[in-house]
């Protein structure tokens, strides 16, 4: 059995879960700037409050699930992404902990307020810069990282970064269309709208410029069978991206997330399939990269058990705080 | 450029005090809510069974307090899975398929359950019924005590590893997974740990009953609270010992260079005497200014006063652990350790005359005792720790051949950003926590359980 792909597949998929979960709460501090009314703020940060740390498990599990089954793959990755990945954490902190602390104190509501906004700001623009410099490609030697210490940087990768943001709004401004009503909810519709076209432009650049500038990617779609793939994927971007922005339009509650979820998983697979199989393009591909079979296979055991379990679970915990949040919430008696 | 101010020592060094900064700092919370959650879950378990509305106020009470300490215990915890790889990416690269999975092991039973159920049991009682949130609660107390499990495995195996051999990349592999995940020192070091956990709780508990006490001694809230951890200070800490002795008998088995530094021993020798206090001198290989009781460390280790207990010269001079860190927080660490023995016993007598609440010179030491735990945890890690040196997996690889390709100066710029967030946020996170702990927990607030519309059941945090 080819461990180093199931589980390269298993990454993919909780990679894909942190960013459909997490995504929306980042996006919560991520529309702060443009919605100030604190009774709103209050709504925004409750509706997200009883399942943020399930959400934020999910990149627990990226990271240790890396160093798991990718040991290589991990101990090239940090070092080169030093900065982005100590800005994220920082900013993790930052959000984590304005959820509690933001309701323990009047007097410094707003700096919690701030730190709630700017930490959801650094996470998500870090996590863009993080996946842009992956793209970009990661300097190894002899099984390390060999490159500077700012090799992440680059124009690509802060593009990246702010489209993440970007994309992050999308799916929170879609999460408080589900989970508010009256004036906010219209709010969220325009948010989702402004984002939706947004991030549609920014993923048609990228893919532009990745094709344009990385021959390894060019000749990927370029070359039959790759080459068709290329032409569908305007139309399957014109499908979902019109559809997300009909069901923002048209004011259908529950469609715009699943559409966001869509455009995040065309960009996703795309992105994938640009490099697959390596995990730091094209210099250690997922074999390269994998732990023996024994330590893949003695894990994968507990990933086939218990990720259903985990899926159930946290399926129960989203059913249970189902619902609109409302107006009067109860904490400021 | 910046290579030629600093050394790849420099960054060595500076990586590990990263790494002792961000444990150090983690590590209390879990201490913390390990111990905590089980107490919320005997607290509701409790009230279930009696209806006694002392309970729920106290599972109100300290849930807010866990709260915010659990928030904290995650993102420092987030943190510390990404740490090995940006500061220690040799050692991830080696050890990677050892404790990799078990820390997958950790996420997937643990991490997940508890953050899964965690959002209920803070917030969903009304929508769930008491049944299912006790059920949510048990399965916090559980995912707290499995997440222990697996990190203690890791840990442990870093100290004394077995069931692997190594592969042609330099990795070490896994043979058998039974002996990796149940290696010698686990079982002593798990248990060893859950325990101070527990205690630690149990004397911030302790400290916080006291204080109300000292207040108004008439509070049945505090007296519950305050008689609780006093029975938890007269069963666990004298357990605590003996757990303890088990442990460090291990340790004397498998790393005899890290014991002879807690005992302060360079030489070694029959009849060896114990240093109650002095200052382990390197240089000279000896303890300068000793109060010592000859005799009584062989006692200790062997069960026999006359036989040779191995010091530090049995092993080559680059071998050595830092023993004055080593010696010195093994010290703190035991005399906290005896101080809740003490504490334990004497609660236990005043109990037996029931003065339990009238004798304020017992609130007043129960209150100075509640954040000694925290003191004790870190202490003992540092012991251990700090005693596997100059190994980041004893005898196997060194910490310095561990370390990322990061110059010093990255390493020092992210350690002075952590420092002073920090400091800044569980600053403030520990500010909150102790105000909560200054409300009467007699008033604390019960939600109205019944069953209510949507519009009027978002409890979040009530009382604002």
């Amino acid at each position: 059995m080819d461990y180093a792909l199931i589980w390269a597949i298993l990454i993919a998929v909780s990679v894909f879960a942190y960013v459909a979960l997490d995504g929306f709460d980042l996006g919560m501090g991520i529309l702060f700037p443009w919605i100030k009314e604190e009774t709103y703020r209050d709504r925004m940060v409750n509706s997200v409050a009883p399942v943020w740390d399930g959400n934020e498990t999910w990149l627990v599990l990226g990271g240790g699930g890396l160093l798991a089954v990718f040991p290589l793959a991990y101990s090239v990755l940090m070092p080169a992404l030093y900065m982005p990945v100590i800005a994220m954490l920082l900013g993790l902190i930052f959000r984590g902990v304005a959820f509690e602390f933001r309701f323990k104190s009047k007097a410094n509501k707003h700096w919690w307020d701030r730190a709630f906004m700017l930490g959801s700001m650094v996470a998500a623009f870090s996590q863009g810069v993080m996946l842009g410099a992956m793209l970009q490609g990661i300097e190894v030697t002899d099984r390390a990282y060999s490159g500077g210490w700012f090799d992440w940087l680059s124009p690509f990768t802060i593009f990246a970064g702010l489209s993440v943001c970007v994309g992050y709004a999308l799916l929170g401004a879609s999460w408080l269309v589900m989970k508010t009503d009256g004036p906010l909810q219209q709010r969220a519709y325009e948010y989702g709208r402004n984002s939706g076209i947004l991030l549609i432009m920014a993923i048609a650049a990228a893919s532009v410029y990745l094709v344009s500038s990385f021959e390894n990617v060019a000749e990927r779609w370029l070359t039959w069978p790759g080459s068709a793939a290329l032409w569908l994927v305007p139309f399957v971007l014109a499908i979902v991206g019109g559809g997300l922005l009909t069901s923002l339009t048209k004011q259908q509650e529950g469609r715009p997330y699943l559409w966001a979820l869509g455009v995040f998983l065309i960009a996703f697979v795309g992105f994938g399939a640009s490099i697959f199989p390596y995990l730091i393009p094209f210099e250690i591909s997922i074999w390269e990269a994998a732990a023996p079979d024994n330590s893949l296979a003695f894990l994968l055991v507990g990933a086939v058990i218990l990720l259903p379990i985990i899926f159930a679970y946290t399926g129960y915990t989203y059913w249970v705080f189902r619902g609109k949040v409302s107006e009067d919430s109860g904490y400021h008696e | 450029m910046f290579e030629t101010w600093f050394s790849q020592a420099d960054a060595i060094l500076l990586a590990r005090f990263q790494f002792a900064f961000t444990i150090a700092f983690h590590i209390i919370f879990p201490a913390f809510t390990i111990g905590l959650a089980s107490y919320l879950a005997v607290l509701e378990g409790l009230f279930l069974k009696t209806r006694n509305p002392v309970y729920q106020k106290l599972y109100r009470y300290w849930l807010k307090i866990f709260a915010v300490a659990f928030g904290m215990g995650v993102v420092s915890g987030i943190v510390m899975s990404y740490q090995f790889g940006t500061n220690w990416s040799v050692f991830s690269d080696k050890a990677g398929p050892v404790i990799g999975p078990l820390m997958g092991y950790e996420v997937l039973t643990a991490f997940f359950l508890e953050a899964g159920f965690l959002g209920v049991m803070l917030f969903g009682m009304n929508k769930v019924g008491e049944r299912l949130h006790y059920f949510a609660t048990l399965m916090v107390a559980v995912g707290t005590a499995i997440s222990a499990f697996w990190i203690l495995s890791v840990n442990s195996w870093m100290q004394t590893p077995a069931g692997f051999a190594m592969n042609e990349q330099g990795q070490y592999v896994v043979t058998s997974w039974m002996e990796a995940i149940f290696n010698p020192s686990f079982p002593y070091r798990l248990a060893h740990m859950l325990l101070a956990a527990y205690l630690t709780t149990a004397f911030v508990v302790g400290a916080v009953g006291a204080w109300h006490l000292l207040k108004d001694k008439s509070s049945q809230a505090a007296r519950k609270m305050f008689s609780m951890a006093m029975w938890m200070a007269l069963i666990v800490a004298p357990l605590q010992v003996f757990v303890g002795d088990l442990h460090g008998l291990n340790t004397q088995e498998h790393q005899p260079a890290k014991v002879a530094a807690m005992e302060g021993h360079f030489k070694s020798e029959a009849q060896a005497p114990l240093y109650l206090f002095g200052w382990p001198n390197e240089e000279e290989a000896k303890v300068d200014y000793a109060i010592k009781i000859p005799g009584l460390a062989s006692f200790i280790l062997k069960h026999d006063v006359n036989a040779t207990v191995t010091g530090l010269d049995a092993f080559p001079r680059d071998e050595w652990p830092p023993v004055p860190i080593v010696f010195w927080s093994f010290r703190i660490m035991v005399g906290i350790g005896l101080l809740m023995v003490f504490i334990g016993l004497w609660s236990g007598y005043l109990r037996l005359r029931k003065q339990l609440y009238d004798r304020p010179l017992l609130h007043r030491a129960a209150v100075l005792m509640g954040p000694l735990g925290f003191v004790a945890v870190i202490a003992g890690w540092v012991v251990t720790e700090v005693g596997r040196q100059p190994w980041v997996i004893h005898g196997l690889l060194r910490t310095s051949d561990a370390a990322s390709p990061i110059d010093a100066v990255g390493v020092g710029s992210s350690l002075v950003a952590f420092i002073v967030v920090y400091f800044l946020v569980f600053g403030a996170g520990t500010v909150y926590m102790l105000r909560k702990m200054a409300g009467n927990p007699e008033s604390t607030h019960i939600p109205n359980y019944a069953r209510v519309p949507m519009a009027a059941e978002r409890l979040y945090h009530e009382e604002g």
